[in-house]
């Protein structure tokens, strides 16, 4: 797959932060370098590539995330059942340990490619390119990454996706958007997984949930559903099917996008300029205010 | 604990830095980390050595500075001060707010002897 673009050439040669102009010398002869280069460019870079890869294929790539248990695999084998004969979907799994849940997809008669992430907490883009190299996505229309089930790490790392979706089981607290911000500001759409159960819970009050996610500036629709007897998955169809076609429309145009949140280092450095050359030198100013 | 990745990234651009200017090694790195970043500063100060160590900035001092969360607004235009939970307009407490920084992890400057 990286015929086309050379991106694996390595991606250790991706960030040539330095090569312009001679140091500035501070006062006490140390030398002093002004940055401003997000923390995780080096990820940033790899997911941009990624995306350019699932553009060029015009697969559109949606990664999962929630807390452990919230319904991630559920969900997909219901859409496979539903969607299976209208598109073609091919799933990545991360998990610290075992192929489990690559294995229920693989049942389904869709092509899954585990990720053991052993004690890391996430999945980073890297990962996902190393297991893109693995699989055959020729004729995919739908990528779904599963990520690690963590309502936390996740949320900082560009894996190339153009959508983010985010579930919320009814079994967790309603509060969970406010407990997790960075995670819930990240959704392009949050769904309510396990809704056939809220005829039991009486703590959960789907209102609520959205009411907090409203309150990080989030314009992200809510969904309610129960995957596992499908109940109520026909929005959600619907959402994935617009999906498809709003992507179709982009790689004709030859457009991308991002989820809604962007990472910081977009920002100082644009997607796919290949223009990170930030780095400048001032002169060493002894009055920071840093400490 | 996703910031040791993140310091572990750090201290590849450190790294890069400080090989593309000659140093022998890196006295001070400057950082700064808003909450929506997804990094809380004091898990960064405690990867930091774990990650730092053995490197060129083995011993240099980590400083970092955080930021405030600012939005500003989509309706009224005002700028405001919120919390990480509730980016709300501080003055029409309206949602449609756009964020104006506390998602920053950003590396801003870097000292070393050469």
């Amino acid at each position: 797959m990286c015929d086309t673009c050379g991106c694996n050439v390595t991606h250790g040669n991706a960030h040539l932060v330095t090569d312009n102009g001679k140091l500035a010398r501070t006062e006490d002869g140390k030398s002093a370098i002004t940055v401003l280069k997000n923390l995780l460019t080096e990820n940033d870079h790899q997911a941009a590539h990624n995306r350019q890869h699932f553009d060029q294929q015009s697969i559109l790539a949606i990664n999962l995330m929630s807390s452990p248990g919230a319904g991630k695999t559920a969900l997909l084998e219901a859409t496979i059942d539903a969607l299976g004969d209208e598109f073609s979907i091919a799933v990545i799994e991360g998990d610290l340990e075992t192929e489990n849940d690559a294995q229920r997809i693989r049942d389904k008669g869709v092509p899954a490619l585990q990720i053991t992430t052993g004690s890391a907490c996430h999945l980073d883009a890297h990962m996902v390119h190393d297991a893109l190299h693995h699989m055959d996505l020729k004729g995919i229309d739908i990528l779904f990454i599963e990520n690690v089930g963590n309502l936390v790490c996740p949320a900082s790392f560009d894996l190339g996706q153009h959508r983010n979706i985010t579930l919320l089981s009814v079994t967790e607290g309603d509060d969970k958007p406010a407990k997790y911000p960075v995670m819930f500001r990240a959704a392009d759409l949050v769904l309510l997984t396990k809704s056939d159960l809220l005829d039991v819970l009486d703590d959960f009050v789907p209102e609520k949930a959205e009411k907090y996610l409203r309150q990080l500036a989030s314009e992200a629709s809510v969904l309610q559903l129960a995957a596992r007897r499908n109940i109520d998955i026909d929005s959600w169809l619907d959402w994935l099917r617009n999906e498809v076609k709003d992507q179709r429309k982009r790689v004709e145009k030859k457009l991308t996008l991002r989820p809604a949140i962007q990472p910081e280092g977009s920002i100082l450095q644009g997607d796919h300029s290949h223009d990170h050359h930030h780095a400048h030198i001032h002169t060493h100013s002894k009055s920071h205010s840093h400490t | 604990m996703h910031e040791l990745s993140i310091c572990q990234a750090l201290i590849g651009q450190v790294e890069d830095l400080a090989r593309d200017n000659q140093a022998v090694a890196v006295r001070t790195i400057w950082l700064k980390v808003g909450p929506l970043s997804g990094a809380e500063i004091p898990l960064l100060e405690h990867a930091y050595p774990l990650a730092a160590a053995g490197t060129v900035a083995e011993s240099a001092e980590l400083f970092i500075e955080p930021m405030a969360v600012r939005v500003r607004c989509k309706i009224c235009g005002v700028e405001s001060e919120a919390s990480a939970n509730r980016l709300l307009c501080g003055e029409c407490g309206n949602y449609h707010t756009e964020l104006v920084s506390g998602d920053e992890m950003i590396l801003t400057r870097v000292e070393f002897d050469t």
